[in-house]
């Protein structure tokens, strides 16, 4: 019985509390920098797409999500020809942006992306794709890669060495 | 002691009451988001006020579901009969001297006799929505009102018994002196749970306990009907307060302000104490909740009166 009352004497005191409620609109959330919202494509400190099209996020996707095409450009570099995210399928999960090896796909500190019409939550390759490189500055996958690639001939990478000569019998 | 003028009476009090109960809506959302660390409906209007307007827009433009398999009579009538007798149950309930609808002598009874009638809403809309939730809550009903009834009329006997009479207004005139609640304090805390469990609000909702009975005895009801029966609570916690205020707070009674004043006030501060009780207390198990009522509060109840009575009798 005391007991009781002292349960309503101490929610009463909860009256004089700081509250907890953040006034949405006008007053913004704090967002972690790793909080997972609208999903972007990356580029690299060059300037070039860094998705090279292989499909791994499509695959990791729970609900389906990610469609998009590869294809190469005269250098024989590969980038999607289209890229598209449904928005209204998305749950957020990031397993897109965890199964990326060359980091182009990021999830971003950004929810509102509220539409009144479903097929204007589709988001294409332009809509998607951010001109810098997001959360990875400086790291470019063309540069560490031992991929040949316009240009660029194997063992030239960064902290690569020349490929071993296979018909050598030398060490 | 009645109204010169009946018809204003009448007219003030009922849509006094009325709105007294739809602002409750927001009364309550706020202060169990004050207990709760949030700031409840802000938005529309000032401070939310319209929010109530807004409920009420979205609750006439609903859907008036009546479901195929219900008993439609009486399906129709359940939520009528709840709005009607606590409505009348404000008849007798004197709110400042000539204000009153009608000072009857046998008023307490009467507020008793409208409060028991009000089960037959809540037994006949479980029974009537032939749904499995909405007649366990009705059964949880009868048998919670008729437990906690028994010892809600006997605590009050201990008032009647030192006012010496039945009619709220003498009731409230005896209390010159000393409020009731002073001589009383175990009837008003007795009162208190029982009119808590009349109103069937939270920690005596079992009736409609959300997390196991969907909505209980109103589980099938929408759009009105169900504004009825919500707007039908909000009115039972209004008029159980002014009860409270007038039998062991004096009622209209106080110095300086006007009587009105007084009376509003004290029925306020009952009020968000009711919802205080809401934000605080969790919901006993049935079983609990019976063997409380008949082995704790009953024989707490007929102790009491068994002491005012020793007492009155001594005293004269």
């Amino acid at each position: 019985m005391l007991s009781l009352l002292k349960t309503i004497w101490y929610v009463f005191l909860h009256a004089f509390r700081k509250r907890i409620t953040v006034q949405y609109p006008e007053q913004k959330p704090y967002l972690a920098p790793r909080y997972r919202g609208r999903i972007i494509l990356s580029r690299d400190p060059d300037g070039g797409e860094r998705c090279v099209a292989c499909y791994l996020c499509a695959v990791a996707c729970p609900v389906s999500c990610i469609a998009l095409q590869a294809t190469e450009d005269e250098s024989g570099r590969r980038y999607p020809e289209y890229f598209r995210i449904n928005f209204s399928r998305c749950i957020f999960c990031g397993y897109c942006e965890e199964a990326c090896p060359t980091y182009a796909i990021q999830l971003t500190p950004d929810f509102e992306m509220g539409e009144f019409h479903r097929q204007n939550l589709v988001y294409e390759k332009e809509d998607l794709l951010i001109n810098g490189p997001g959360k990875y500055p400086g790291y470019n996958f063309w540069n560490i890669a031992g991929v040949q690639v316009g240009g660029k001939d194997k063992g030239q990478a960064a902290h690569e060495g020349a490929p071993v000569d296979l018909h050598s019998l030398l060490p | 002691m009645s109204s010169p003028y009946p018809m204003v009476s009448v007219l003030g009090i009922l849509i006094g009451a009325l709105t007294f109960a739809a602002g409750l809506i927001w009364v309550e959302r706020r202060l169990l988001a004050l207990w709760q660390d949030r700031y409840g409906p802000n938005r529309v209007g000032p401070f939310g006020l319209l929010q109530v307007l807004a409920d009420g827009v979205k609750i006439f433009m609903k859907e008036d579901w009546i479901p195929p398999f219900a008993d439609k009579p009486v399906f129709i009538l359940a939520p009528a009969i709840i709005m009607v007798t606590v409505l009348m149950s404000f008849a007798v309930v004197p709110v400042a001297p000539g204000i009153i609808i009608s000072d009857l002598n046998i008023g307490l009874l009467f507020i008793l006799a409208m409060s028991s009638l009000g089960v037959y809403s809540v037994v006949l809309a479980g029974w009537s929505s032939n749904n499995k939730y909405a007649l366990l809550g009705s059964l949880r009903a009868a048998a919670q009102m008729i437990s906690y009834e028994v010892f809600m009329g006997l605590s009050l006997m201990g008032v009647v018994l030192m006012a010496g009479s039945f009619s709220l207004s003498v009731i409230v005139e005896a209390q010159q002196k000393i409020w009731f609640v002073v001589p009383q304090f175990l009837g008003f805390v007795l009162f208190l749970i029982a009119g808590l469990a009349e109103t069937r609000r939270t920690p005596f909702d079992l009736p409609e306990a959300e997390s196991e009975l969907v909505a209980g005895y109103h589980t099938e009801y929408s759009g009105m009907k169900f504004g009825m029966f919500f707007v039908g609570e909000y009115l039972g916690v209004t008029l159980v307060s002014a009860m409270i205020t007038v039998l062991f707070f004096g009622g209209w009674l106080g110095p300086g302000l006007p009587p009105i004043v007084w009376f509003l006030l004290k029925t306020c501060v009952l009020i968000a104490l009711f919802i205080l009780v809401r934000a605080a207390l969790p919901r006993p198990r049935f079983d609990q909740l019976m063997s409380w009522g008949w082995k704790v509060m009953l024989p707490l109840t007929l102790i009491n009166l068994l002491i005012t009575g020793a007492v009155m009798l001594a005293w004269s």
